[in-house]
């Protein structure tokens, strides 16, 4: 990004002929771009830590009450008040929190007297396996049978998953989980842990077999509507002159489906993903209350239960982080694969 | 109905929400003149399922909220339809209250949203600029915050009531329509009949409310119609967390949820209203799918 910055030439070896100028004026759009989205960007990441600071102040009930505990005396809430700091004025506080995010200092739970940055390191690899996860799974299923599909549609393979994705999106994710319980951990069977987690490196095998339910549930509906966005735009892009072309030029039918036809028509689908994979790493909460996950959902709503602020804000600051950075990369994924975005910007 | 000859890709990859987003171009010839079977269908669902909402108090139902100590995990009985629950209150009393709920919060979350993202939308659309880059800002604020936290703190703040779970869904909804409201106006608003208008010297506020709204109206209405049954399994799951509508009142995520403990050994209590929303759903998604298609917006030639 830097070579766009009049300071640019200055980075090269003095003598050298600046190599800046050709791909810098190629792609000065695209980064002019890219810049404003950051600017952008940081201010939607201002915006909502300070927003989750005045959510946090107007919750009812007195964090200093809650950690000083039920016997305490007036005086002593005071005194936690105080040590906490929650005397200072919202903005004071919220000014001081961010030269400490800046530093790196999270702070500390106001209850259990843990680093927040800790607690953030148990519960999001958590969260993020169980997302990526799912969503590999969902694009594994849905990209195949898109594919299939906008190649031959309204044939039996396209009915039958447009039947069982309509009935899949209509269904809510915790019914779904329920029915998977009932099926596979408990119910008709029991081949599989219905809660609880198993860390990686503790036990791989037991980390397998304690995330295939949820990943499933998170799963099902994705692929449905990936199956679908895929399928419609695949189907417009087989109707552009350059499919005629590679056709006319006797292509095989995967040779135009697979590298002509579906870089072009992936961009939507990239796009609801990114969006998605930021929606579940805020927490996947119902799927990990469903099934007893210690994720990142968990601990922020008992975090808000608790009047825990610093982790709330801690946790807030994370997901406002992963939705600006998927956006960003999903910018860049844009300039990657489509020369056009990449030209005109 | 016509087959449509747009698809609204930038408008689909911009709704984060488990709706199908159909767009039935190509070659597929579509099933022109007389609707599918599962059109009517769906219709007749929906409104047993509103009528039978709406005139609760009316039908021969029993108390959904009164425990019976003889129907505790009830079965099917010429008395009780669909059982009794874990308090043997009447399953089919019960869904049916519950559909009350789901209904009101859907549709009002719905309306409330469509009604400000829809202004909103139009708004960021005909003037740009500045206009635009304060409600992208809005919009991306609301995004990157967790709609559970907000709901949470929301119900904490104000209260648990039905009201305020419908404004709280109305604003989570907000960006979404925005989005689609903007993207609606953009391709309208070079049109010439709205360069007339302007010729004409009418100021733009006149503009927005009678040359653009009336073509603006129909793709948000079909996309506020899938919305509700978003909403009605928003709804449902929040209730499912404890964080919905508040317990005496029989709503179907409630309801769900009552019966998770006995899932094994009573699995009716959480399968009937289950059930009931998944069809209530899925009608909804059927028609409000091809209804939609009909009024998708082109946003990528923008």
């Amino acid at each position: 990004m830097t070579l766009t910055t009049p300071a640019g030439p200055a980075l090269t070896p003095a003598g050298g002929a600046s190599p800046a100028p050709k791909p810098g004026g190629r792609h000065r759009p695209a980064l002019r771009r890219i810049r404003k989205r950051l600017v952008h960007l940081l201010i939607v990441l201002l915006a909502v830590t300070f927003l989750s600071f005045v959510v946090v102040d107007l919750l009812p009930g007195d964090a200093a009450v809650v950690v000083a505990g039920d016997n305490a005396t007036p005086e002593q809430v005071q005194q936690v008040r105080e040590d906490l700091q929650l005397d200072r004025p919202l903005l004071v506080r919220y000014v001081d929190w961010l030269g400490g995010v800046v530093t790196g200092d999270l702070g500390s739970s106001f209850r259990t007297g843990q680093p927040v940055a800790e607690a953030l390191a148990q519960r999001i690899p958590v969260t993020f396996e169980i997302t990526i996860v799912a969503q590999l799974l969902a694009l594994l299923i849905a990209i195949p049978l898109a594919v299939y599909s906008a190649y031959r549609p309204g044939r039996l393979v396209d009915r039958a998953s447009m039947t069982i994705g309509f009935g899949a999106a209509a269904m809510p994710t915790f019914v779904f989980g329920m029915v998977l319980i009932v099926l596979f951990a408990g119910g008709v069977s029991s081949i599989l842990p219905a809660t609880g987690y198993v860390g990686f490196f503790e036990d791989p095998l037991g980390n397998l077999r304690s995330i295939i339910l949820p990943c499933l549930t998170l799963m099902i509906a994705e692929a449905a509507v990936y199956r679908q966005l895929l399928r419609s735009d695949m189907i417009s892009t087989l109707q552009e002159d350059f499919i005629l072309m590679a056709r006319s030029k006797g292509l095989s039918a995967r040779t135009i489906l697979l590298r002509h036809a579906l870089r072009p028509s992936s961009f939507s689908l990239i796009t609801l993903s990114g969006v998605n994979i930021g929606r579940l790493l805020g927490g996947t909460v119902i799927v990990e209350t469903l099934f007893a996950i210690p994720g990142l959902g968990q601990l922020i709503v008992q975090a808000v239960f608790n009047r825990d602020y610093m982790i709330l804000q801690g946790a807030l600051l994370f997901v406002a982080v992963a939705y600006v950075v998927i956006n960003m990369l999903i910018d860049l994924l844009y300039l990657a694969l489509d020369p056009r975005v990449r030209r005109d910007a | 109905m016509t087959p449509d000859t747009t698809t609204g890709d930038a408008v689909a990859t911009q709704v984060p929400i488990a709706t199908m987003a159909a767009k039935g171009k190509g070659k597929r010839i579509q099933r022109a003149g007389r609707a599918p079977i599962g059109w009517y269908v769906a219709w007749v669902w929906l409104g047993a399922v509103v009528l039978s909402a709406v005139f609760a108090p009316l039908l021969p139902l029993w108390d959904p909220a009164v425990p019976d100590y003889n129907n505790v995990f009830g079965g099917i009985t010429p008395q009780h339809w669909l059982g009794g629950d874990t308090l043997g209150r009447d399953n089919l009393s019960r869904i049916i209250y519950g559909a009350r709920a789901s209904l009101l919060v859907g549709i009002c979350a719905v309306l409330l949203g469509a009604l400000v993202g829809g202004i909103l939308g139009m708004l960021a659309g005909y003037f740009g600029g500045r206009t635009e880059r304060v409600l992208a800002l809005v919009t991306d604020v609301v995004l990157a915050f967790p709609g559970l936290v907000f709901i949470i703190a929301l119900v904490a703040i104000l209260g648990s009531s039905l009201t305020n779970l419908i404004i709280g869904l109305a604003i989570l909804s907000v960006p979404t329509f925005i989005r689609l409201s903007r993207a609606a106006t953009l391709t309208v608003a070079q049109r010439e009949f709205v360069q007339a208008a302007r010729a004409y010297g009418c100021k733009p506020l006149r503009i927005i409310a009678r040359e653009i709204a009336p073509n603006v109206v129909l793709p948000v209405a079909a996309y506020g119609f899938i919305m509700i049954g978003v909403f009605i399994v928003v709804e449902g799951s929040l209730s499912f967390l404890g964080l919905g509508i508040p317990p005496p009142t029989p709503s179907w995520g409630g309801m769900i949820a009552g019966g998770r403990t006995e899932l094994l050994n009573f699995p009716h209590i959480s399968l009937f209203p289950a059930a009931v929303m998944f069809l209530t759903v899925l009608s909804i998604n059927y028609i409000g799918e091809r209804t939609r298609k009909q009024f998708e917006v082109k946003e990528s030639n923008l």
